[in-house]
Parts: C-alpha cells; structure tokens; sequence
C-alpha cells in the first residue's frame, strides 16, 4: 500500500468513526427530546444517561476529522476549507449551541431545561445533514473557479438529486442508528419498556434508511458518473453490505429468549449494522479513489510532506496505543457496568 | 471592509472567547486536584467538598469550552486556507498529538464526573491527574503552533515550493520552550485567582456563618498560594520571553517598548501611547539604561528601534500598552497573594478586612484581562505575518465573501453562551448551596443526578 493509501484509508475510518458516534449521539439528543413530553417513562433518562459521558469523546473525533484531513491532504485543505465557510460555520455554530444546550439543560432548573433540551435535541438532528453536504460537493461540478478562485456553486448544490439523497440519508440514517443504539443500551439496563419503545422505531425506520442508501446510489449514476462507474466495478462491497442489512434488521425479530421479556437481539443487530455501513463505506471510499475533490485533487496532488506523514503515522500509533486502557475503563464504566445502567 | 480585518476580526473574537474557557480548562484541574490531595494529607473534608463543588461547575464550563475550542480548530482551515496547507505539509504532528491530549482528557474528566462513586481513591485521584495532564498538553501543543509562526524553521521555501520539511525541527522551534511555558504558568496562575476570587466573593456577604467563612476562607487561601506561585513563575518565564524576542523578533520587542531609534543604554519606558506621527511614546515613565539590561543582562546592550523597518513590517503600535497592562496585571495579582499570605499566614488573621477581600475578588477579572491583553499582545505584535518573515496574513485568508455576516453570527452565539453559562452556573449554585453539604453528612458523592451533564 502506498503512503497515500495508507492516509486515505486512515482519513476515511477516522470519518466512518464520527459518523457512527455522531449519529448516535445526535440522535440520542433527538429521542431525549421526542420523549421527553410523554409521562412516566424511561426514554429520556436512557438517551441521556448514554450522551452524558460520550457526547464530549464523540466531539473529538471532528475534530479529528479535520485535522487528519489537514495533516495527510493538505492540498485538499485548501480547497475545502474555502468552498466549505459557509455550510460549515453554520454547522459550527449549530454544534456549538447544541452541545452547550445540552449541558445546560442538565444543570438548569426544570422549568428552563425542557426549553434548552428542545433546542439542544433539535438543533443535533439538523448537524449531520449539513455535514454530510461534503460528500455531494467533492462530486465534481459543484464548484466553480474564477480567477483560480474555488467557489461554491450553491445554485447547482441545491438543484441537484443527489443533494437531498444525502439529506435523506443523514437524517435517517442518525434516526436508525440511535434508536437502534439505545434499543440495545435499554436492553443491557434491563428496561424493557424503553427497549420496546426503541426497537419499535428501529423498526420502521430501517427500511427507510435503506431506501435513501438506494436513491443515493441511484442518483449518483446522473450526478457523478466517474463514480458510479467505479462504484459497478466494484460491487461486491454494497452487495454484502445489503446482506448485513438484512441480517441485522432480522436480529431484531429473533424470538425472546427463556428469562427475556422481550424479542430480540439487539447487541447483534448493532454489530450487523456497523458493519453494513463499513462495508458500504468502504465500497463508497474506493469508487471515490483517486480522487479526494473531483476532478481538482487526488489523493497525489493533495498529500502531504512523506517526513511529516512518517511522524505523524508514528504519533499514531503511540497515540492509540497510551489511549488504549482509557476506552476501556470508559467502556467498562459506562456501557457494562450495571450500576451505572440500572440506577433509577 | 478589508477581508484580512474581517477574517482577523472573526477568528479573534472566537479566540478571545475560547481562552476564557480554555485558560479555566486548564488552570481549574490543577485546582482541583490540589485539594483532592490536600483533603488525602489533611482529611480535612471542606477540601473534598471544594474538589466536588469546582468539578460541577467545571463540567458546566466544558459545554463551552469544547465546543468554542471546535470552532477555533475548524475555522483555522476556513478562514486562512493557505497558512493551513503550510501547517498540514510541515506542522501538522502539535494538531495531532493535541488530539490525543484532548482525548484523554474527555475520556478521564467522564470518568471523574460519572464514575467517581464507583472508583477506588487512587483511580479518582490518577483520572484527576490525566485529566489535568490532558488539558494543559493541549494548551502547549496549540502554542506549539503559535510559537512556530512566530519562528517557523524545520522547511525552506524555493520558488513558491515548500521542501527540505523536518517536522520534528519544526516542533521543536525556537520559541516553543518559552512560549510553551508561558501560556502553561500563566493558565494555572489564572486558575486559582479565579478560585479565590469564587471564595472572595462569597467571603463577602455579610452575616456569614463561622463555618461558611472558614470554608470559604481555605478555598481563598489556596487559590492565593497556588496564584501567588505561579504568578513568580510567570514573571520569571515572562522575562525570559521577552529576552527571546530580543533574539528571534527584535521588531516585536520593539514596538512593545515603544522603541524607534536604535541605541545602547536604551531606556525601559513604562505606561504611555506609543505616538506614530512623533516617534516617542506620550505620558510614559522612562528608566535609563533599564531596557538594555533587560533585554540582555547588559547595560550597554544595543536594542533595535522601529526606524530599522520599512513602516509596512512594522507591528502595531498600541501593543506597547498591551505589553504593559499584561505586566502590570501580572504584578499587581503578585503583590494580592503576597498581601494575602502575610495577612493569614504570619500574622495570623482569621479574617480579612473587606477592602482587602474586595481586591481578591478582582484578582480572578483581573487575571482573566491579564491573558487576553497577552494574547493580543502576542498575535497583533507578529503582524503583519502569519508566518514571521515567510507568509504575510494577507496572503493566507479565505477569498469566500459575506465574513461580515459570519463575524455578526459568531459574535452574537458567544454573547448569548457567555451569558447563559454565567446564569446556569448561578442558577445551579443557588439551589445547591455550601449550607447543604456543608459538614454533617460527609456524604461526598451523595445526590448524583444533582448534575447531570
């Protein structure tokens, strides 16, 4: 593999990361506030109790995110960082009220905090639809360059399919992920009520997610037919993905175990579809190469110095390899241990 | 208006915004783990309770810190594209260590706030040090990019093209060391006078109970010893910075110093505006011989003046106020802790008169000012490069129009947080008041779902 591949593959796990943990974490903010009007109920507690130590770990891999594009692509940077002000300052802005809103609503009065958990929960689920705006941008075609200026073309960003494709897909996409998170968070807590609630809106929103993955492909074909193309040749990825799909829809229908009150697997039905979306992402990734912005930058034009990618591979490794331990005790304190989970 | 200003005016704002919170972040662990170790050595438990009490407003003050720090992070790439391409190809490695810094301290300050009731004493304790570890390694390795656009080495540039790039020559710059510790001492000094400002302030209400006050009373006392300390160290570390200014940006010294004709035996001039059309600095006090030997332990030291420097390289003038009021802070909070420290600890005062616990509670603003005027100081003073004598801050911002609508968005999202976050904090102290918690009980970890966040 070359340098250039490694970076890229790097680049691209480090965007499936955020997006999972995104996902989830601004749809739990969603659900907390879907729920949060109906009486006696669980809902709210078990999508909060999940955000509360995760949503600032999540928020570093944006971060993340953008520094390993600057790092790895800086020839990409530049492009992106002009044509992206726009839609990405809003998002900025948005992630910002968000994430203070929703430490707000923990620490204020009652009364004050339902208003702050509206603007917290509603303001997450709007972020990865704005985010995931890059995607259709690096098609080709939606930038414009005058002067060797690069500049959004916001006209044909917002007349295009494949624009409100991605908008579909974002959004449900966060909507399925999370409840079906949270259907498995309730699960190991042992609320049933919560896990039925959950499991019911991974339910139905499944196939719909799946849907908006299919009219993404399908206007790909018009709006990008580079990809498209490449996206053919290398089918094997999508169609195994559709499989885990499937399978991981099916988890959530297994009849209910002896001692179990409810039907189910959701652990398994997570696991299936993390990977659907891996295997998918990384069929996309590869029907993207070599290009990073079409047709402007490949990942050859846009690479950084080898010295300074040498450093940084080094930095890490050490990094993941110190940081290691402290996932798990994160792990073992807020996704097992029971006295965390079914405190009431 | 001119794009540079805009661009400069909007990533400003969010910087000057983001070091208050970033400056606390970093200085408020320190805190926190001191008397979480005091309460270890003293059993004393108003020091568990004190560790207690700052974590929850700590964890308050994250849901602004983080998120203003993204910004800062992310408009790096949007507001000077160019100046980011440099940093990818030759500084990238400070941006991503600080990643890991950043991470571990989420994953350990999650840790310390959800999970202390059910972590050993020692488990606490060691996720207070990583979490304090985490903060200030950030904070050193973003000044780590700082320092190198004030003295970029480790690349040359040949006709446009960067090459010869040593990233760890470049890590490594000149200034990193001194600025490094800098923005490190000067952030823990911040830390505690805002701790004792905290006790200032509720020292003065009136009517206050023995106990209250004497729990109030320890807070100031620590917050003043660990400021007082750090405060010498900052004073220390600061005259150092300004001999390698001497060094590395002779033109930066001096229009900190107000100095235009270049000469030995050259005077220290303190206070005053630096005039451009006259060349002198108006209503200033002037030391003889005093800048020379400052700048480099010798009286007969030449310094260079402005006048060596087309007028165009010239940083702005007003900095030389900026240095001063920095100073000045500095000195005035060294005097409050000395005072403080006197007051209690040798004369043996169980209280303190109002005047004097009045001029503690500006110590915490005061500091706080202290850092901005720094920070001022130290970007405008680089002006007009982004990369000294390589990249000028023109070159390097974004060509995307419409920065003044961005500049009025931003400004107005961290007015209304910076509002908010004060009437949280007030709002969730008043209903969980000292008297609660205070003595009795000892139940440290009692009430979890108190906080939430």
């Amino acid at each position: 593999m070359s340098d250039e591949l490694i970076a890229v593959s790097l680049l691209w796990l480090f965007v499936f990361v955020y997006a999972m943990a995104a996902s989830i974490d601004f749809g739990a903010g969603f659900w907390s506030l879907i729920y949060l009007y109906r009486k006696e109920n669980n809902m709210t507690q078990i999508a909060n109790r999940y955000l509360s130590p995760s949503w600032e770990v999540t928020n570093v891999f944006i971060v993340l995110v953008v520094i390993g594009t600057v790092s790895f692509f800086p020839g990409a940077t530049a492009v992106l960082g002009t044509v992206l002000l726009w839609p990405f300052s809003i998002g900025l802005l948005l992630l910002t009220l968000r994430s203070a809103f929703l430490v707000f609503s923990h620490a204020a009065e009652k009364k004050y905090a339902r208003a702050l958990s509206v603007i917290s929960g509603a303001t997450g689920v709007f972020l990865p639809m704005l985010l995931i705006l890059v995607l259709p941008i690096t098609y080709g075609g939606m930038i414009g360059t005058t002067d060797g200026r690069d500049q959004l073309l916001w006209g044909s960003l917002l007349s295009s399919a494949s624009t409100y494709a991605y908008l579909a897909f974002a959004g449900l996409s966060t909507l399925f992920l999370s409840s079906l998170l949270l259907a498995d968070y309730s699960h190991v807590s042992e609320d049933w009520r919560a896990y039925q609630v959950y499991r019911k809106d991974a339910i139905w929103l499944g196939p719909f997610a799946f849907l908006a993955a299919i009219f993404v492909i399908v206007t790909m074909a018009r709006d990008a037919p580079w990809m498209y193309d490449n996206l053919q040749n290398n089918k094997g990825w999508i169609l195994s993905s559709g499989v885990l799909y499937v399978l991981g829809y099916l988890a959530l229908f297994t009849p209910r175990k002896a001692g179990s009150p409810a039907a189910g697997r959701p652990r398994l039905a997570v696991v299936a579809t993390v990977f659907q979306y891996l295997l998918a992402a990384t069929g996309y990734g590869e029907a993207h190469l070599p290009y990073i912005v079409y047709p402007s930058v490949t990942i050859q034009s846009g690479f950084t110095d080898e010295s300074t990618f040498h450093a940084l591979f080094v930095s890490y490794l050490v990094g993941f390899v110190v940081l290691t331990p402290g996932f798990w005790l994160f792990w073992r304190m807020f996704m097992r241990d029971k006295k965390y989970l079914r405190q009431k | 208006m001119d794009q540079v200003v805009l661009a400069r005016s909007l990533f400003g704002t969010t910087m000057a915004f983001h070091i208050i919170f970033a400056t606390i972040g970093v200085g408020l662990p320190l805190m926190i783990l001191i008397v979480e170790v005091l309460f270890q050595f003293t059993g004393d438990s108003d020091y568990a309770l004190m560790a207690k009490r700052w974590t929850r407003g700590f964890a308050v003050l994250l849901g602004v810190a983080i998120p203003s720090g993204t910004i800062a992070g992310v408009q790096l790439s949007l507001l000077w594209p160019q100046f980011m391409k440099v940093v990818g190809k030759v500084i990238a490695l400070p941006f991503q260590i600080e990643i890991f810094a950043f991470l571990l301290e989420a994953l350990f300050m999650s840790i310390y706030v959800y999970a202390a009731d059910r972590l050993s004493r020692g488990m606490r304790i060691l996720s207070v040090v990583l979490v304090a570890f985490g903060a200030v390694m950030s904070a050193i390795l973003i000044t780590n990019v700082h320092a190198f656009e004030g003295t970029p080495t480790g690349f040359r540039i040949v006709g446009g093209e960067i090459v010869d790039i040593r990233p760890w020559k470049a890590f490594f710059n000149p200034s990193f060391a001194v600025s490094a510790g800098h923005v490190a001492v000067s952030a823990y000094m911040t830390g505690a006078f805002v701790i004792a400002s905290l006790a200032a302030f509720k020292m003065l209400r009136r009517g206050l109970s023995d106990k209250h006050y004497a729990f109030h009373r320890k807070a100031l006392m620590v917050g003043l010893v660990v400021g007082g300390l750090f405060s010498v160290l900052t004073a220390l570390n600061g005259h150092a910075s300004a001999q390698h200014l001497y060094d590395e940006q002779p033109e930066k010294l001096a229009a900190a110093e107000g100095l235009f004709v270049t000469q030995d035996h050259a005077p220290l001039t303190i206070g005053g505006f630096t005039d451009k059309e006259t060349h002198e600095v108006k209503y200033g006090i002037e030391i003889p011989w005093a800048l020379s030997f400052l700048a480099n332990n010798r009286f007969d030291t030449v310094v260079k003046g402005l006048n060596e420097w087309p007028e165009d390289e010239w940083p702005p003038l007003f900095i030389h106020t900026l240095f001063n009021a920095m100073v000045g802070v500095g000195m005035l909070l060294l005097l409050m802790s000395i005072v403080g420290f006197w007051w209690h600890r040798l004369l043996k005062k169980q209280t303190f008169p109002r005047w004097m616990v009045w001029s503690f509670f500006v110590s915490g603003p005061l500091s706080m000012l202290g850092i901005e005027f720094g920070w001022i100081f130290s970007c405008t003073g680089r002006q007009p490069w982004i990369l000294y004598r390589v990249m000028r801050t023109s070159e390097a911002v974004t060509h995307t129009g419409n920065l003044g609508t961005l500049f009025l968005l931003f400004t107005g999202v961290y007015l209304l947080l910076a509002i908010s976050v004060v009437v949280v904090l007030r709002a969730y102290f008043k209903r969980h008041p000292l008297g609660d918690e205070l003595g009795g009980s000892g139940d440290v970890n009692g009430e979890e779902e108190g906080l939430h966040v």
